[in-house]
């Protein structure tokens, strides 16, 4: 059950990820997501300033990491967050699990991600055409970690 | 001494990314720590009286009614917008 958490500036290549992940010949299946920066509906976005907690937010990481584990049964997890300035469609978050059938996997890679858009002290600032906002963050979010209960 | 953090529009909003409470051998809750600070400045007050505020101990997600120490650290932050 290895676990790999990263947060870093730099961009991260999921192929190389994917080769990590599947290097266990016991999981049949992996499952990776990976979040990219979007468009805006009502401005141009001109780029993105994630900001973080040092020191928490690995923490924050490992912990959901670790229960997932602790819900399935997984192989390898690797969870990536970039921090600093990005750019409209660049990665921001990599999120991939290896396990025995591809059930646990879609599970514990959808747990994460919700846990991590609620739990995990990342914030977005969004620079725009017509100024800077900070991101408010969604109920949507919110109400999904329900179904986890 | 406890020291205090604050994050991402929280920061901006006090112009301050951290700061030190002498707790005088208190034991104080989070929630009491916020109250204290509002009451220390009128500038900071409509900030740290969001509803929506979110609140680490020691780098641990936990409810306003937590307790501190001295020499724990405690952050306080709007909901997180990662992923």
């Amino acid at each position: 059950m290895s676990l790999r958490i990263v947060v870093q500036q730099q961009d991260f290549a999921v192929a190389s990820e994917y080769e990590r992940l599947r290097q266990d010949a016991r999981c049949g299946a992996v499952v990776t997501f990976t979040g990219l920066v979007r468009e805006l509906a009502e401005a141009e976005l001109l780029s993105m300033t994630l900001e973080h907690y040092p020191g928490m937010t690995e923490q924050a990481l490992t912990q959901i990491a670790t229960e997932a584990q602790q819900r399935w049964q997984l192989g390898a997890v690797t969870i990536i967050h970039r921090v600093g300035t990005l750019l409209p469609n660049e990665q921001i978050v990599f999120v991939g699990v290896a396990s025995a059938h591809r059930a646990a996997g879609f599970a514990a890679a959808e747990f994460i991600m919700d846990y991590l858009k609620n739990r995990a002290p990342f914030w977005k600032k969004e620079h725009t055409s017509s100024g800077e906002y900070w991101v408010a963050a969604k109920v949507s979010d919110q109400a999904a970690l329900q179904r986890w209960e | 001494m406890l020291k205090i953090l604050f994050f991402a529009a929280l920061r901006e909003r006090l112009g301050c990314a951290s700061t030190n409470l002498d707790l005088q051998g208190q034991v104080l809750t989070a929630r009491d720590v916020l109250n204290q600070l509002a009451s220390q400045s009128t500038q900071w007050q409509p900030h740290l009286a969001d509803t929506d505020l979110l609140c680490a101990v020691n780098q641990q997600l936990v409810p306003l009614s937590h307790p501190v120490t001295a020499g724990d650290e405690l952050a306080f932050f709007p909901p997180v917008t990662g992923g």
